[in-house]
């Protein structure tokens, strides 16, 4: 027992990660509260980030929790105590109209999760970590040999990246700014 | 040992999750939650081949989805903050001037 929960430690920590990380997907799409929706969304950003340990990136990990659980799920948060729950319509679920095509579509997914998991071993059987890990043949930190490839191969990028952050935040702040020329229309954009 | 096939697994399952959360959910926010889905379904995928590939552009790649995220959430937040001055309503059903 002790042997076979060693040897296969990582299969079983996947397995219970998957399984964590898909019972957080169904909550988000299947609570009617956003509060426990967003609380749900929480538990499988966690459960990917201790994924993303298991594949040997855990500055990805550090900045998944980070960003995702620290900065965009605080956002959603304020953003439904802002908008008030209790004025929320309940929302009648469509899905009878989508029914045939949802079979459809599920189906065809049902037969691509199949298909990968019997071809199993897809690609090569885990290349050594220390590819992942190394700068110029010099053994260092996950974080030391992301920030190498990310300052030199993917500098143009990045730069780019910044300034689509600074314009995203530009207009995240005019969307959400009172508009003074709305305001004396009764707050109604002229059609 | 677990290979890609898993990982890719799990992946097309948390986007089909998201797919249909952004199908069949009718409140905003919400739709928004699936999207998050979505792109942690693709920062699997790319964490995975980064593993099983030695190479590091994948790790590099999901940083970029990241704040990509990040950005994407910031302005669908604001544009709720918006329509609920507008039309004080956070259902997408109420808000269809733009159908035909």
């Amino acid at each position: 027992m002790m042997e076979f929960l060693t040897a296969h430690f990582a299969t079983i920590l996947f397995y219970i990660l998957a399984g964590l990380t898909v019972a957080g997907g169904i909550g988000v799409i299947s609570f009617k509260n956003p509060v426990h929706s967003a609380l749900s969304l929480l538990g499988t950003f966690l459960m990917v980030a201790a994924l993303f340990v298991l594949q040997h990136a855990e500055f990805l990990a550090a900045v998944q929790v980070l960003v995702y659980a620290g900065g965009i799920l605080v956002l959603f948060l304020f953003v439904i105590m802002l908008v008030n729950i209790k004025r929320m319509q309940p929302e009648q679920v469509f899905l009878s109209r989508v029914a045939p095509l949802a079979v459809a579509v599920g189906i065809t997914l049902g037969a691509i999760i199949a298909g990968l998991l019997l071809a199993g071993s897809l690609g090569h059987p885990a290349a050594a970590p220390a590819a992942l890990q190394s700068v110029q043949g010099q053994h260092v930190g996950n974080t030391e040999a992301v920030g190498w490839v990310l300052y030199t191969k993917y500098l143009v990028p990045f730069e780019i990246v910044s300034v689509v952050l600074l314009v995203a935040m530009v207009g995240a702040i005019i969307f959400g700014r009172k508009d003074p020329t709305l305001e004396g229309r009764g707050g109604r954009m002229e059609p | 040992m677990i290979g890609a096939g898993h990982y890719v697994a799990l992946s097309v399952i948390l986007l089909a999750l998201g797919v249909i959360g952004v199908m069949v959910r009718r409140n905003l926010i919400t739709v928004l939650m699936a999207l998050e889905l979505v792109f942690n379904a693709a920062n699997l995928n790319l964490i995975a081949f980064s593993d099983r590939l030695g190479d590091l552009s994948g790790q590099v790649l999901a940083i970029f989805v990241i704040t990509i995220a990040a950005a994407e959430a910031a302005i669908g937040l604001g544009l709720i903050i918006a329509l609920m001055r507008l039309k004080d309503t956070v259902t997408l059903d109420d808000a269809d001037e733009m159908r035909g």
